[in-house]
């Protein structure tokens, strides 16, 4: 006696083409469905043919990206720290923290300085952002946000309102009171909407726009107002981490950096991308432009900071040190752009000549991770901000020996 | 489903990590030169009273060789550097808790590779309760529990109150294998083990060197890799199905981005780009035209409030009258009389002069436009067109037919940019006509030869010189 195989079909209406044939059972993501055998192999088909078109995309993509890098190359004659030979080497600088600021119960996530070149707002991993006089340490106001992570906060250019924000992926608006008394937190404005923590923001030239940054991926325009997104900027591939708005006065760009190594330059009136750059190995942490706005310069996670060019379009230094291993979590200039400030994950404040390359001052002191490093509106000192919740402000202590003509006359410190 | 790659790789082969594991791996990389039998650091077996004292370097050792190896000029920072990584837990002194390196005769020991951070251990609490359990079971007088630890074992009990019996058999376990090994090399691995934690529940006051930064917790976070139990317990996500693992963080691109990335590629390579040369001469010459005004370089006058606690220089700043040294800056450029309050002033007063004011009115109404709410733009944009640009308008600006024609369509649909075809017009207008004459006028000059400001009488110490 022979064995006897049975095999059961079911027979009704396909799923997809409805016509009443022999039907397969199959799996499609866990979900049983029922197509008949022509259309199963249709569906095969579909699958083929689009790994083959993004395959060849990914291909035309990555040939476009070299040419790019050739065209680039072209015009590398010389490098910066060639042409800056001829400049005298500057000496060490001593840099002196003349201000401690001691008041948040956790991490300062980030800093921002007012126009009156005095004060400052910073944010804390506790929830807290304060408003300080750092010239005399005084804490004018304070405000504790309804989440902790408080990642981004800013000045408002008129000096009458602070913006800040984090995990809870929006971005607020607190008009500053002169009242001390009033509850700060009770005139809050919500003003910007992600869909991930909120890792930047900036005021425009103007109390009534902010620039933000997002986990998501994205950057965005907000009238501080009405709540209302004027402009969205799509481009980037991970989180973004940092935004710089462009120094000049007719200036229409900003430049941002995230966690797909990508530094982007875009145009706040169409949105568009205009120009990018990716030599970085990690994360971008921070990203800042030059004074004169032809460049801008990043800290990254692979320990270096780097200066691009907008005008030769490409990177055109790196700063970095076989000793120096942690990453770069932010970065500023001088105000003339000689020198670059960064703060890095060793604790540490590294000082950079910008034109030579080399390193010309390294600041210890804080005993946590360098969050936020940024020199203040004119130039005279530079604030820090630290997981070991302080902030410092320090300056350039010219030493004793030195002398100028200015200092003849006038026979300062 | 297919299985998901455990990492991506990036353009230049290198697999995709989390930004600690960067640090991690380069850290290691100097632990390994640190080890390596001809060039490392002599790691020897020193006698002491009644015993030997196994494995050990100094402290001085340690800086010496970073300074000689790693291309570190500054024993400070030789010192910084390897307090970060005995920090981290790669190396540690043998009899203290507090992991900071020392430059003196202090005793080091290496790590081992099972405890390094880079295997991802998160480890939980029962761990610790079970390692400080079993340090009790060790009755030797001097691995006798500190207080802290001491506090932390008897905050555990009252914790795992109901899991105690667990615990305590796990610790009466360990502690019995332990007695089974040769005693240098218990001395060895108990140090490592304490080491260990001591990164991982460091002392109050020592930074916890394993807190990561939120913003990338979500890539650190790698189940698959985590490791939560040293001592083998249940709770050890390493024992779950490979086919559980959470996809990697990078995405594939999608094929409208990879459209839109070929776009942008190709925009790209029409663009006008200069040579580097050209470049870095633009660089060198505006840091140096800018040295005077950057405090690091030139002291402001009369100092820097920061360092003289005297704020004279900011309220100098803050009045109408504008110095020498800030009148000098409008001519470097357009952008500079544009930026400066005080220079707009002048340059209006000039243009008022020269009958073509409302160029500069039209461009800072237009900038004032722009920083509007956005509910009141339709009106200002109806004033500025109604004030500058229409048929008849009072300021009438002289604009070329193609913005005029581009911003009579856009009023009809008014914007924040409705004017930036003619704002920018004006602006090159006054940039390559007007500035340059203003420059060369007798008022600017005349700005420009003032008086040097002087120094109020009551100081002290100061002398003070008027230049003519």
């Amino acid at each position: 006696m022979c064995d006897q195989t049975f095999l059961a079909i079911t027979f009704g209406p396909c799923d997809n083409c409805s016509q009443n044939k022999p039907l397969m059972n199959i799996y499609l993501k866990n979900e049983p469905i029922n197509y008949c055998s022509l259309c199963v192999e249709l569906m095969a088909c579909q699958g083929l043919a689009k790994g083959e078109t993004t395959n060849t995309l990914k291909a035309e993509s990555e040939s476009l990206k070299a040419k790019l890098e050739e065209e680039r190359a072209k015009l590398h004659d010389v490098e910066l720290h060639q042409v800056a030979e001829k400049i005298d080497a500057l000496g060490q600088f001593v840099m002196k923290t003349r201000r401690t600021l001691k008041g948040h119960g956790n991490k300062v996530l980030c800093m921002d300085w007012c126009r009156d070149k005095r004060r400052i707002v910073s944010s804390s991993q506790d929830g807290k952002v304060i408003v300080w006089d750092a010239y005399t340490t005084n804490k004018e106001h304070a405000v504790t946000m309804p989440c902790t992570w408080v990642m981004a906060c800013a000045y408002a250019p008129s000096g009458c309102a602070v913006a800040c924000g984090g995990l809870d992926n929006k971005c607020s608006v607190y008009p500053l009171s002169l009242d001390k008394n009033e509850n700060l937190a009770a005139k809050k404005k919500s003003v910007a909407m992600h869909t991930n923590y909120l890792s930047s923001c900036s005021f425009t030239n103007s109390d009534m726009q902010i620039l933000t940054s997002s986990g998501d991926g994205t950057c965005a325009l907000w009238d501080v107002e009405s709540g209302q997104l004027l402009q969205s900027f799509h481009g980037h591939s991970a989180d973004v981490l940092s935004l710089d708005l462009a120094p000049s006065e007719t200036g229409n760009t900003f430049v941002s950096g995230g966690c797909d190594k990508k530094a982007n330059v875009w145009d706040m009136r169409s949105g568009q991308n205009v120009q990018s750059f990716e030599t970085h190995e990690s994360d971008i942490n921070n990203v800042k432009y030059y004074p004169s706005g032809d460049a801008f310069a990043t800290g990254s996670d692979d320990a270096t900071c780097r200066l691009y060019d907008l005008r030769a379009d490409r990177e055109v230094a790196i700063y970095s040190k076989d000793s120096i291993i942690f990453g770069a979590s932010s970065v500023d200039f001088s105000l003339s752009g000689r020198l670059l400030f960064a703060g890095y994950n060793d604790y540490t404040i590294n000082v950079w000549d910008v034109l030579k390359g080399t390193r010309v001052a390294i600041l210890f002191g804080h005993e946590n991770r360098v969050s936020t490093v940024r020199v203040s509106p004119d130039g005279t000192a530079f604030c820090s901000g630290s997981w070991d919740n302080t902030l410092r402000v320090s300056a350039y202590l010219r030493s004793s020996g030195e002398s100028e003509l200015r200092n003849i006359l006038y026979n300062t410190v | 489903m297919a299985q998901p790659s455990s990492c991506a790789q990036s353009s230049n082969g290198v697999a995709d990590e989390s930004p600690n594991m960067l640090v991690y791996r380069k850290m290691e990389d100097i632990i390994a030169r640190m080890q390596d039998e001809k060039n490392g650091i002599p790691i020897r077996t020193v006698k002491s009273f009644l015993s030997k004292i196994p494995s050990v370097f100094s402290g001085s050792d340690i800086v010496q060789w970073m300074q000689k190896n790693l291309n570190i000029e500054d024993q400070v920072e030789a010192l910084h550097l390897g307090t970060l990584m005995a920090a981290h837990g790669y190396f540690f002194p043998i009899s203290d808790h507090v992991l900071t390196l020392k430059e003196d005769g202090t005793f080091y020991r290496f790590q081992t590779p099972y405890f390094w951070p880079s295997n991802c251990w998160e480890p939980e609490n029962t761990d610790y309760a079970v390692y400080l359990c079993k340090r009790t079971m060790q009755n030797k007088a001097r691995l006798e529990l500190a207080d802290l630890c001491a506090e932390s074992l008897a905050r555990l009990q009252r914790a795992f109150a109901r899991k105690w019996e667990f615990i305590f058999m796990q610790a009466e376990a360990q502690a019995k294998v332990d007695k089974k090994r040769d005693k240098i090399e218990r001395k060895i691995l108990d140090s490592q083990e304490r080491a260990f934690w001591d990164v991982h529940r460091p002392v109050p006051g020592c930074v916890n060197t394993t807190e990561a930064d939120i913003k990338k917790s979500s890539r650190m976070k790698q189940p698959h890799k985590t490791r939560k139990s040293v001592y083998g317990l249940q709770n050890d996500i390493r024992s779950h199905s490979p086919t559980h693992t959470v996809t990697p963080e990078v995405k594939e691109p999608t094929e409208d981005e990879l459209h839109d990335q070929i776009q942008h590629c190709q925009e790209q390579l029409d663009r006008h780009r200069l040579k580097m040369s050209k470049v870095a001469e633009s660089l060198l010459s505006f840091a140096e035209q800018y040295l005077e005004y950057d405090p690091f370089f030139t002291t402001p006058e009369p100092s820097n409030p920061w360092i003289s606690d005297d704020v004279t220089s900011w309220e100098l700043e803050a009045c109408k009258e504008a110095g020498q040294q800030r009148v000098k800056r409008w001519a470097f450029c357009f952008d500079e009389v544009m930026k400066d309050p005080v220079g707009r002033e002048q340059f209006l007063k000039f243009l008022e002069s020269e009958f073509s004011s409302e160029n500069l009115r039209f461009w800072l109404a237009v900038q004032e436009l722009k920083k509007r709410p956005i509910r009141e733009v339709p009106t200002r944009v109806q004033e500025i067109w109604e004030e500058f640009l229409a048929p008849g308008a009072p300021s009438a600006i002289n604009v070329d037919s193609r913005s005029y024609d581009k911003t009579t369509q856009n009023i009809k649909d008014p914007g924040r940019y409705a004017f930036q075809d003619a704002q920018e017009h004006i602006y090159k207008l006054m940039k390559s006509d007007s500035y340059s004459r203003f420059i060369r006028s007798s008022a600017y000059q005349e700005l420009l030869q003032a008086k040097k400001k002087v120094q109020p009488q009551n100081r002290p110490r100061h002398t003070h010189a008027s230049l003519c």
